[in-house]
């Protein structure tokens, strides 16, 4: 049998009062993708914030291949194959686009500063192997036009797949995607659809949160559903749909 | 950008090499050896303010530091100066390092304040450890010499100042350009998107913030042995805001704009000499011009016209 690449159980935080999320527990099978849904204010970015290391929680478990990883700084989690995406953009402006991609591969480069300074030969050179790769990671994305482009010169739907092709750069296990598809219009949201389809295929676990809904049914293979903090349930496209209690806290309607 | 990330090395190699030998007379040697110490310190400077987005509001300390550690050691001790210079630099970084870790817990207001202070201890330290310092009244600096030639006087300072100046000017350009210099750059654009990708962010802070300290340090030492005699003023805090000035004038991360900076600052009040009385007004009238219509700094604004009009 196959151990589950990320376990929650019993996860909670509470902010002063208000308790954000509460125990919520699931578990994420290599390879699939893994939808996060829920109203707005479910808790689904302070899941995915717990997850990734920017929030610890106030009680509760969280196990990537069986070992804890609740609390551990961003970091770390970057250097055990976690990767995320951010609802409201987090790219840096001050840099070109590339460079933006570039740095996604931080952990996998010679960081050292006195070799930096003195053009250690070696470090150039994978740093020139790094930009060839960088490029081809944009156009993966659909960015192959803008491989020589600041970042602050980009469109909003180029830069939430530039945050995608940072990720990637990771070359992460897991991949958390904070609404890819939020302020895109149709056609941009098709294509990020059949991006995100890509990035699953190429072996990497993808967990999503998104609110549009032909998106999520479309691509995932599990979903869970928040409401107030807490999991309302967890199930396959079908089965969440024709949930009773989805359809109440969607629609407002008491069940 | 990439091909031409050079030419501005090269017009400044060659400017330093022509340059002695149209100056003048020493006045104008001994302002370029000015603006070429002041320049190397607000590279350091610029590391930490323009490029990783941290603020210090007490880099004149670590100046302060290499500079009396120059005087201090081998008058008392009978330390060989470069040794003295070496052990500057080693404290220097040393209480930098020290300090950094709590201090780049703090952000924005705090961590200026914190800076502030920093220098300002540094500076009351060296104003009343007279018995060590000189006090108020400074010191003054053994002559350094190496394998019994004597280094004194502009000529000799000047090349060793001009060599100094290339080689940061070579390895800024170098340092920014490499996946240090990316995930410094990257924490300021974005720190938590810098995080979630592996930057552990305090280290990286911590690491710019020692290395800006120990060229300050370092030049501090040099300005020390050049000038012959050291005073508290060397450490104080509006030095530390001069610098800070530079930084801006020039142009936040900016490697050229930290030389343009330091160069038109360090000569500006000598030009405005003929408003007697009045060039600490006019100098202020410049500055504020020049945050109100060049707010990005002088060499990040004209490369941006430069870029538009191509």
């Amino acid at each position: 049998m196959s151990m589950a690449l990320l376990e929650v159980k019993d996860l909670s935080i509470h902010f002063g009062g208000v308790k954000a999320v509460q125990n919520v527990s699931f578990t994420i099978d290599a390879g699939i993708v893994y939808a996060v849904i829920g109203p707005n204010g479910a808790g689904k970015t302070t899941l995915f914030n717990l997850i990734t290391g920017i929030y610890t929680p106030t009680t509760g478990t969280i196990l990537l291949d069986g070992e804890s990883i609740a609390g551990k700084s961003p970091d770390e989690l970057a250097r055990r194959g976690v990767a995320r995406t951010f609802q409201n953009l987090q790219i840096c402006m001050n840099m070109s686009a590339i460079e933006n991609v570039m740095v996604g591969a931080h952990l996998r480069l010679d960081r050292n500063l006195i070799k930096a300074a003195l053009r250690w030969p070696a470090l150039r050179q994978r740093d020139r192997e790094l930009h060839a790769e960088a490029a081809e990671l944009m156009q993966f994305v659909g960015l192959k036009n803008y491989v020589n482009a600041r970042a602050d010169s980009m469109p909003y739907g180029a830069l939430k797949r530039l945050e995608i092709a940072r990720a990637l750069a990771m070359k992460p296990r897991l991949i958390f995607l904070d609404e890819p598809a939020a302020g895109l219009n149709p056609k941009e949201t098709i294509e990020v659809d059949e991006l995100v389809r890509k990035v699953a295929d190429s072996g990497v676990t993808v967990v999503l949160v998104e609110h549009d809904m032909k998106m999520v049914m479309n691509l995932s293979d599990r979903i869970l559903v928040l409401d107030y903090g807490k999991k309302l349930t967890e199930g396959s496209g079908v089965e969440v749909r024709n949930n009773p209690d989805v359809i109440a806290a969607y629609l407002g309607a008491h069940a | 950008m990439k091909n031409n990330q050079f030419l501005g090395l090269y017009i400044i190699m060659a400017v330093l090499l022509i340059l002695p030998f149209v100056l003048p007379n020493s006045f104008y040697v001994d302002l370029a050896i000015r603006m070429a110490i002041n320049a190397v310190i607000v590279l350091g400077l610029n590391l930490l303010i323009g490029f990783a987005g941290q603020i210090s509001l007490g880099h004149a300390g670590f100046l302060g530091i290499g500079a009396y550690a120059t005087a201090a050691l081998p008058t008392h001790f009978g330390w060989h100066p470069l040794l003295a210079m070496a052990a500057g630099a080693a404290a220097a970084g040393l209480l930098a390092a020290t300090v950094a870790r709590p201090i780049f817990k703090l952000k924005g207001h705090y961590l200026a304040m914190a800076t502030l202070g920093l220098g300002i201890i540094i500076n009351i330290v060296v104003r009343t450890e007279a018995r060590w310092t000189g006090g108020p009244d400074g010191m003054s600096v053994p002559p350094m010499s190496l394998a019994g030639f004597e280094i004194s006087g502009d000529k000799h300072w000047y090349w060793i100042v001009a060599i100094l100046l290339s080689v940061s000017v070579w390895a800024s350009l170098s340092l920014i350009d490499s996946p240090f210099g990316r995930a410094l750059r990257a924490l300021h654009g974005s720190e938590v998107a810098s995080k979630v990708v592996g930057v552990d962010v305090v280290r990286y802070k911590v690491a710019i913030f020692v290395l800006s300290a120990v060229f300050a340090s370092i030049m501090g030492s040099v300005t020390a042995h050049y000038v012959g005699f050291v005073t508290p003023n060397l450490a104080d805090f509006f030095h530390s805001i001069e610098l800070v000035t530079m930084v801006v004038i020039g142009g936040m991360a900016s490697v050229y704009g930290s030389v343009v900076g330091a160069v038109l600052l360090t000569a500006l009040p000598q030009a405005l000499t003929s408003f007697e009385g009045w060039e600490t007004v006019a100098f202020g009238t410049i500055l504020m011009l020049c945050m109100i219509f060049l707010p990005k700094g002088l060499v990040p604004t004209l490369a941006a016209k430069f870029d538009k009009g191509e």
